[in-house]
């Protein structure tokens, strides 16, 4: 019974993150292959307060950070984005039992190519941290976007720097690829 | 909702003449970067020879027209100037009448329908020399296949006028987008040069990126999402069949391409925030790692004759050009330029690497030679990348982004010249295409 319970707040946990969450795609006419590697997608979640609960991804999502931003061209953890990946640490040590892709994203001023290359080595300094700080590496994988999924649309730097980003992208089921 | 692709067209050439051509197969106009007046020709309307060919004798006369004077090198004469009617494909060709027009070429033709059955006969003169050009042909289709009948005739007409092989029977690869710039939709989809007969080849469930041809167009190589980490998929054009390159986890695979012979992939693997060059045989899938370089290794593309790869590495601190041995060793830097230079294709003619250039917050498709010398910029954009080869190594296509939140991608063209750049017609978006080879 207290398994069945807690299944069920992750999934609409999950849910929550999946609304909320820009790099996750999908939903009407999308259901981009991205989907399938964080796993939760759809159901109309919508748990309010959820963020609340230092043990929810909502709360890692909004209150630790889910992201972290990059200068033009470089792959660098900032000094912000260092705090924020100390909390993702210090979470993901608290919550075992989950998984996490990081996603590398580049802004659009660059080659399709190189700009994956450049979101994969993103990804990986963001990995690299986490691992640094004691998150056993077989819980984290990296992937890159490139420049394929912008969250914001405009063309100029207020746009690019946030697009220029690494994304831990939290999933409880087991990652396959 | 995968398409099916077109039937295979039953097509062959006879030839009219016994003899050989002989010496008069001297180029009419030799295409340099000084050719700038396009050569006058008068292409009459085809016969009908029959009644069932009325409407296609109109429409593969019309296209004909349509691939040689979209070239750039050649000027459609009016009907309305003709002063000579061709009333039958068999009678003498009254050269004065078309001097008179100033026509350097003339066409004439004739079609035949039975049933699904195509014949469509043709014959280029040389007005000024009052010689044919070459020999006549006969080519037979089907009348579906109606459209690559015409590009047959105007391939022959620009390969004998211009000495050099055409590029009009041919079909592109690319990516069809839709949607916002925040949620993209992508397919594969292929259609003919000129954005006819489009079909599509994947679904838009997963980003696809960089579809490329193999040399002879039976395969498409692209990069997919479908995992959420990208992978390279070869996928059969004839009956959509599709394949994973084996990719071990944690390992993201991209910018791919086939070697000459189509038996092996040259590629990118990214892996621990590396990204190198590696090639695998499709065959044994064995794989053999090119470059070891912490930088980034990515975009590579053959010599014609298999024994050079161009690509582009950061390894100099910004995105350069490089050329190596197929196998690996040593490479050269070729692009010295300001800047910086990605995506390098080498030319079907071996002289030449297409590349994007990104400078001064302007991205350039250009030319240079492998030794990096004699660069030259076609075009100038917001956002122009991805250049790929017509057959004949004359003309580049790529993608080109308009700016801002509603930004759209759509492909377009260029002589290497740098002039006739025009869009390629296409419903919605398109990007990344790859140029296949001259049909059979």
């Amino acid at each position: 019974m207290k398994m069945m319970t807690r299944a069920t707040v992750l999934l609409l946990a999950l849910a929550t993150a999946a609304c909320t969450n820009p790099d996750r795609f999908g939903g009407a006419g999308g259901a981009d292959g991205a989907n399938g590697a964080n796993g939760a997608n759809g159901a109309n979640g919508g748990l309010a307060g959820s963020a609340n609960d230092p043990a929810s991804p909502q709360f890692f999502n909004q209150t630790i950070g889910d992201r972290v931003l990059f200068a033009v061209d470089t792959s660098t953890i900032t000094p912000t984005g260092k705090t924020i990946l100390d909390g993702q640490a210090q979470w993901l040590q608290t919550n075992a039992d989950y998984r996490a892709v990081i996603e590398g994203h580049a802004d659009e001023q660059g080659t399709r190519e190189y700009n994956l290359a450049l979101g994969q080595r993103r990804a990986n300094a963001v990995r690299e941290y986490l691992v640094s700080r004691g998150v056993p590496s077989s819980r984290l994988q990296v992937t890159s976007f490139g420049k394929e999924r912008p969250i914001e649309v405009c063309s100029e730097e207020s746009c690019y720097a946030k697009n220029r980003r690494a994304v831990t992208v939290l999933s409880f089921s087991s990652i396959t690829s | 909702m995968m398409n099916k692709v077109i039937a295979v067209l039953f097509l062959w050439v006879v030839a009219f003449s016994v003899h050989a051509q002989t010496n008069d197969d001297r180029p009419l106009i030799v295409i340099t970067d000084g050719v700038t007046e396009p050569l006058p020709f008068a292409l009459p309307q085809f016969q009908a020879e029959n009644s069932a060919a009325s409407q296609i004798s109109a429409d593969i006369t019309r296209l004909v027209a349509q691939d040689l004077a979209g070239t750039g090198l050649f000027r459609e004469i009016p009907a309305t100037s003709f002063i000579s009617r061709v009333s039958s494909f068999t009678q003498p060709i009254a050269y004065a009448d078309w001097r008179a027009i100033n026509a350097q070429g003339l066409i004439t033709g004739a079609v035949t329908v039975n049933g699904n059955q195509l014949v469509v006969k043709f014959r280029l003169y040389d007005v000024f020399s009052g010689q044919e050009l070459g020999q006549g042909q006969q080519l037979v289709g089907t009348v579906d296949g109606w459209r690559r009948m015409a590009h047959k005739v105007a391939d022959a007409t620009y390969s004998r006028i211009t000495g050099e092989g055409g590029y009009f029977d041919s079909r592109v690869v690319f990516v069809s987008e839709s949607g916002p710039k925040d949620n993209r939709q992508k397919r594969l989809a292929i259609m003919d040069y000129d954005g006819a007969n489009l079909q599509f080849l994947t679904d838009s469930s997963a980003i696809v990126l960089a579809p490329r041809f193999s040399p002879n167009g039976d395969r498409v190589l692209y990069t997919s999402f479908e995992s959420g980490f990208p992978r390279i998929n070869v996928l059969n054009v004839g009956n959509v069949s599709r394949q994973q390159l084996g990719t071990a986890q944690g390992e993201m695979a991209f910018s791919p391409r086939f070697s000459r012979d189509g038996r092996q992939v040259i590629y990118s693997l990214s892996n621990g925030g590396n990204t190198d060059i590696y090639r695998t045989d499709l065959g044994t899938g064995q794989h053999v790692r090119l470059t070891s370089a912490p930088s980034i290794e990515t975009a590579p593309s053959l010599s014609p004759d298999g024994s050079q790869i161009v690509f582009e590495s950061d390894r100099s601190g910004t995105q350069q050009l490089y050329i190596m041995p197929a196998n690996g060793g040593d490479a050269r830097r070729i692009s010295f330029g300001d800047g910086r230079y990605g995506t390098p294709v080498w030319s079907p003619r071996g002289d030449l690497v297409a590349f994007t250039k990104q400078n001064a917050g302007r991205f350039h498709i250009g030319v240079m030679r492998t030794d990096g010398s004699e660069e030259r910029l076609l075009t100038s954009s917001f956002l122009d990348e991805g250049p790929t080869w017509s057959p004949n190594g004359r003309v580049i296509m790529f993608s080109r982004e308009t700016q801002g939140a509603g930004g759209t991608s759509s492909m377009y063209s260029v002589d290497i010249s740098g002039r006739n750049l025009k869009a390629v017609p296409v419903q919605g978006g398109a990007s990344d295409p790859s140029w296949g080879p001259l049909q059979p």
